[in-house]
Order: C-alpha cells, then structure tokens, then sequence
C-alpha cells in the first residue's frame, strides 16, 4: 500500500500572527514539504496544478521535476491535473517527459477541479466540463499508447500523423488515476480504461463516497479488467496531530476556523464527525484511517492533505515526521497484513509494465483464437447446405 | 413497503414558537390528510420546521454537504407525493431560510413533485409575494403549484376579514387541490438511480479512441 501527502498549494494567511507567505516563500516550502515526505518514508508527493490566487502551482512538471532530482524513491504525482482545461497533447508530452526524467517515478491524477471564470481563461467552457474530461483524455491515451496519431474531435485542431515526443518511458504510460467527488462519468470513464480512481472524500461524508467507490468497482469488473476488489482505488485524508489529543485540538482549531472550504462554517467538532478530518493522538489518526478500510474495502493508495490552511512549514514538517514515524509504519502493517494476496498494490511503473505485458499475451491469446473461429467457420461455411447462403448475411450475388 | 401509502411532506419555516407560520402549516397539513383519507387513500405526513435545521442549512452552503439530519428532509422532499411549503413574508419576499433550504437541494429534487404554497404576513398588502416570488421558485424547480395558493395575514386568524372567501375556505379549498394531485403522484414509489448515466454516454466520447 502506498501512503502518501498531495497539496492544493494554497497561499493562505496564518490566522494565529496574521503573516502571509509570498508567493516564493510558499513554493519553496511545498519542494521542502516534497523532499521532507521522502526523507519520513513516504511513498508519494501529490501536486495540485491551479491558474488563479490563492493557489501557486500552475506548473506543477516544472516544480515536479525539481522534486525528482533531489528524491530517490519518492513517486511524484498530480492532485489534480487538469484534463479539462490543458491540452492533452501538452499533458502527454509534460509527464512522458517527467517520467524520462524521474526514471518512471510518476503517476498522475485527473480531475476537472476548475471555477467557471478558469474555463475561459483557456478557451473553454465549464458547460462542457465533461465532455471536456472524456474526450480529451481519451486523445491522452491515444496519444500515449499509440506511436502515430491521426485523431479529430470536438475540442481541439485535428492530428495527422503525430507522434507525441518523448514516447513514455519504456513504452508505458504513467499510471492514471481519476478524481471525482460526485460525477458517475469519471467513475464510469476510470473503470472503462482500468484506471485508478481516487476519491478526495476529506470535504464530504464517507457514505456518499461509499457509492461511488462501490459503482467504480463493479464497473472496474464489468469491463473485464479484473474483480472489483482488484480496481485501484485511492483516498484523501486530512489529519493534525499532537501527542495528546487536545493539544491537536487547540493547536489547529484556529487554523479550522479561518480555513478557505470549510471555515467560519460547522464546528470542528461536526466537521470531524461528519468527514474524514481526524485531530487527535497519533493512534486516534490510526484507528480512524483503518476504518477506511472497512468503508471502501482493500485499497491502494492514502494520501494525506498536510499544509493548507495557513499552517506554519514549522509545523507542517513536524506533522510530517509525526506521520512517518508514528502512523504510517503501523498503517502499512496493518493493511498489508489484511489486504489478500489477489489485490494488487499501489501501481508503479514496474507493475505497470507487467500490467502492460499481461494485457498483451492476452490480447494475443484472443488474436489467436479469433482466428481459429475464423478458419472454423470458413469450414462450416463450406461443408453447409445451399439454403444457408451469403444472402443471409446480406451479400449480393452469393 | 409505502407502496400504497401517499407521502405527504409539510415545510414551514417559522422562526418564532409558537409560529403563525407553523399554525398555517398544520391547517393546510390537516386538512389535506382529512382530505385524502375521505377519498380512502392512505398517507403519511412529515412535517419539517427548517427552524430546527437552521445552522445545517448554512453550513450546507458554506461546505457543500448536508449534515445527516439534513439530508433526511432533504430526501423526505425529494421522495414525497405532495409538498406543502409555507413561508412567512419578509421584506416583500419569502424568507431567507426559506430560500436556503431550497437553494441547497438538488435542483431536480422536486420536478413533478405537487405542491401547495402558503404564506404568513403582517399585513394583507403582501398577499402577492406568493404569486410574484414563491410561484416563479417553484416553477423554476419544475415543481407543478396549485392554482390556490394560500396567504393568511393577522386579521384572517380573526373572522374573515375581506369577507369574500374565510382562511377556512381557502384552506379546504387548496387541500382538495392538494390531495388530487397527491392521489394520482407515484413519485414516492419510484426507484431513483443515482448514479444513471444518460443513454449518449460513451466513456470515450463522441469521437473513437478504440
């Protein structure tokens, strides 16, 4: 199982002193956040790409790319890359790129996550914003899976023979996952390619995910990429910890209570009942993260929101080295220990060339044997009487 | 289980105890119950004072989710067979909590969903803020209204006040309305699919990607 932190990367004044980051000063702490969940033994650094204040990643391969040269083990992924808005010929040549760079430490997540003045900002419509997230992907794939495109849609200038450049690393794509927190297209669409999907369930109740993870499994199933406790799923997490509970509780309510989402609205209280949001003891993060588990069934990824709200990077770093040292071990026990042999682990660029070569020899196997019904039924054809005739199957002059 | 049994949800969004507004409510909630079981259709009433989920209505706005004790009003609207909705009148227009509540459902909570509308005031002056501002809400959520909407001001709690027509006939009046419409509703027996996606939906969008 694979844990990890992703970042929205907000610039969000600190209401306890009422200091505000600059822009530099936040985007060097984000590298130092990525480099810190390396060195505390983690498995992944998610970024989140945005193009409007209060947020600053808007070029997330660029700060990705720094991260991949100062880590070693660190997968580098995206929470959430805008599959709506950019170019998909963009993202398959940015990330193939990354992948080179990084030696194939990197996956991606899509979403739409967009306001509606973003859209035009990049010549597009939210009206469309799912037709946008289906078509522009599926162009992504393509692009990604197949050496020379020709390709016309709805939203962008027609391909002839393209080839986008670099090819991914060893001819395998970074593995995609799909954020969605209500939409049943993106379900259905991660479920279709055999995707992951990745539910930031930390702004909403459990039970509403439930559903949604439930329908992304069985369809996972139905179109044949394994049973539905073998789909890949990912979740969001949000914590604050201090060694005695209510230290947490007093350290981070102020931070609760100004928070962009979320504040001056419910108590911290509610919003901790109600959502994910754990403000505890490190075992209290434990207990409540294992109960996941038993919501939405094995799964493959946990990845933890740590730095927004205008949290000190101080702080943040210690919340980090709380989470490496004294959650993380214990989780990863646990739910390796429980997870059955049949469910895969998180996805890496290793599995997904054994993913990819799997998908091949059956693909072959299914070449193979479609010939042979060929072959079978040209003999039938020949052996049969007159009255079954090629005008049964609408050939004149048979 | 309700198959036979009419649903029957009753909003009133009084902010004082005792309230005109919630006496209003139960009038028009009264009425339509006797209604109906004169016509031997069974029903079950729910009668939701938004007074007492106040704090969840703006914290629905604030994070985007219902609490659970909201969204067990929410989904009794969006199942019922008939909705009474009653508002006080408040600078020329329904309240704000009022508004509230319906600005978080989901806006297609309550298409086909029969309702009466109902209003308290001060003065009969602001009789027509239930044509000009609670009507057009409704019809916005594709709501059918009944002809008769009911607006009860301080007088009419009296003897009858403009003399044409008592609170009283109004109010049986807008019932009968009311359990006609509920009769013939099957909206509480339907099967909702959250998660149906509409028949154009390819996972790979119009153009091929195979």
């Amino acid at each position: 199982m694979q844990f990890g932190i992703f970042t929205v990367g907000d610039v969000t004044t600190d209401p306890t002193n009422n200091s505000t980051p600059t822009e530099n000063e936040r985007i060097k702490a984000i590298l130092t956040i990525a480099q810190k969940a390396e060195e505390v033994g983690l498995d992944v650094f998610a970024l989140g790409e945005h193009h409007n204040e209060p947020f600053v990643p808007s070029s997330p391969t660029t700060m990705l790319g720094y991260v991949a040269a100062k880590t070693e083990k660190l997968l580098l992924s995206t929470a959430t890359t805008l599959i709506t808005t950019n170019d998909p010929v963009k993202i398959a040549e940015d990330y193939a790129m990354l992948q080179h760079v990084a030696d194939g430490r990197v996956d991606m997540m899509m979403g739409r996550g967009n306001t509606g003045p973003v859209y035009p900002w990049f010549g597009k419509d939210i009206r469309q914003g799912i037709p946008l997230a289906i078509e522009n992907y599926a162009l992504l794939r393509r692009l990604w899976d197949e050496q020379v495109v020709d390709w016309e849609g709805n939203f962008r200038t027609p391909l002839q023979g393209f080839t986008s450049t670099p090819r991914p690393l060893d001819g395998v794509a970074p593995f995609v996952w799909h954020g969605s927190i209500r939409s049943p297209e993106i379900a259905e669409q991660a479920a279709y390619y055999g995707d992951g999907f990745f539910a930031n369930h930390i702004f909403w109740p459990k039970e509403h995910f439930q559903r949604l993870v439930n329908y992304y499994r069985q369809r996972f199933e139905h179109y044949g990429h394994g049973t539905a406790d073998q789909a890949f799923v990912g979740l969001g997490g949000q914590v604050f910890m201090a060694k005695n509970s209510q230290d947490a509780v007093n350290q981070f309510r102020p931070y609760f209570d100004n928070a962009p989402v979320y504040g001056h609205g419910p108590s911290l209280e509610d919003f901790t009942s109600q959502t994910p949001l754990t403000v505890g003891s490190p075992q209290q993060v434990i207990d409540r993260t294992l109960t996941f588990r038993e919501t939405f069934g094995d799964y493959q990824r946990q990845l933890f929101l740590m730095d927004h709200a205008g949290l000190p990077l101080k702080t943040v770093l210690e919340q980090l080295d709380i989470l490496g040292a004294e959650v993380v071990p214990v989780l990863r026990k646990e739910m390796d220990a429980k997870r059955p042999a049949h469910v895969p682990d998180g996805p890496t660029h290793a599995s997904e060339i054994e993913r990819m070569r799997a998908r091949e020899a059956a693909r072959q196997a299914a070449d193979l044997d479609g010939q042979s019904a060929v072959a079978a039924e040209a003999a039938r054809a020949e052996n049969s009487s007159t009255t079954h005739t090629g005008a049964a199957f609408g050939i004149k002059g048979a | 289980m309700t198959e036979n049994i009419k649903q029957l949800v009753a909003i009133s969004s009084g902010l004082s105890q005792p309230s005109s507004t919630r006496l209003l409510t139960d009038r028009l909630a009264d009425a339509t119950v006797a209604d109906l079981r004169d016509r031997g259709v069974d029903v079950e009433l729910r009668t939701i004072e938004l007074r007492d989920i106040a704090q969840d209505i703006t914290n629905n706005l604030i994070t985007g989710f219902p609490s659970a004790k909201l969204q067990s009003a929410l989904d009794a609207v969006a199942g019922a067979d008939g909705l009474i909705a009653v508002t006080p009148i408040f600078t020329a227009s329904y309240s704000g909590l009022f508004k509230s509540f319906f600005d978080v459902i989901d806006n297609t909570a309550l298409t086909g969903l029969p309702t009466l509308i109902a209003a308290t005031g001060g003065t009969p002056r602001h009789s027509l803020a239930l044509e000009h501002a609670v009507r057009p809400l409704f019809s916005y959520l594709r709501a059918p209204v009944m002809p008769t909407s009911v607006y009860a001001s301080s007088e009419d709690w009296g003897s009858g006040a403009d003399g044409v027509a008592s609170l009283t006939d109004r109010i049986h009046r807008a019932a009968g309305e009311l359990a006609d419409a509920v009769e013939r509703s099957d909206r509480s027996s339907r099967v909702v699919d959250p998660f149906a996606l509409d028949a154009s939906f390819s996972p790979v969008g119009g153009y091929g990607a195979q």
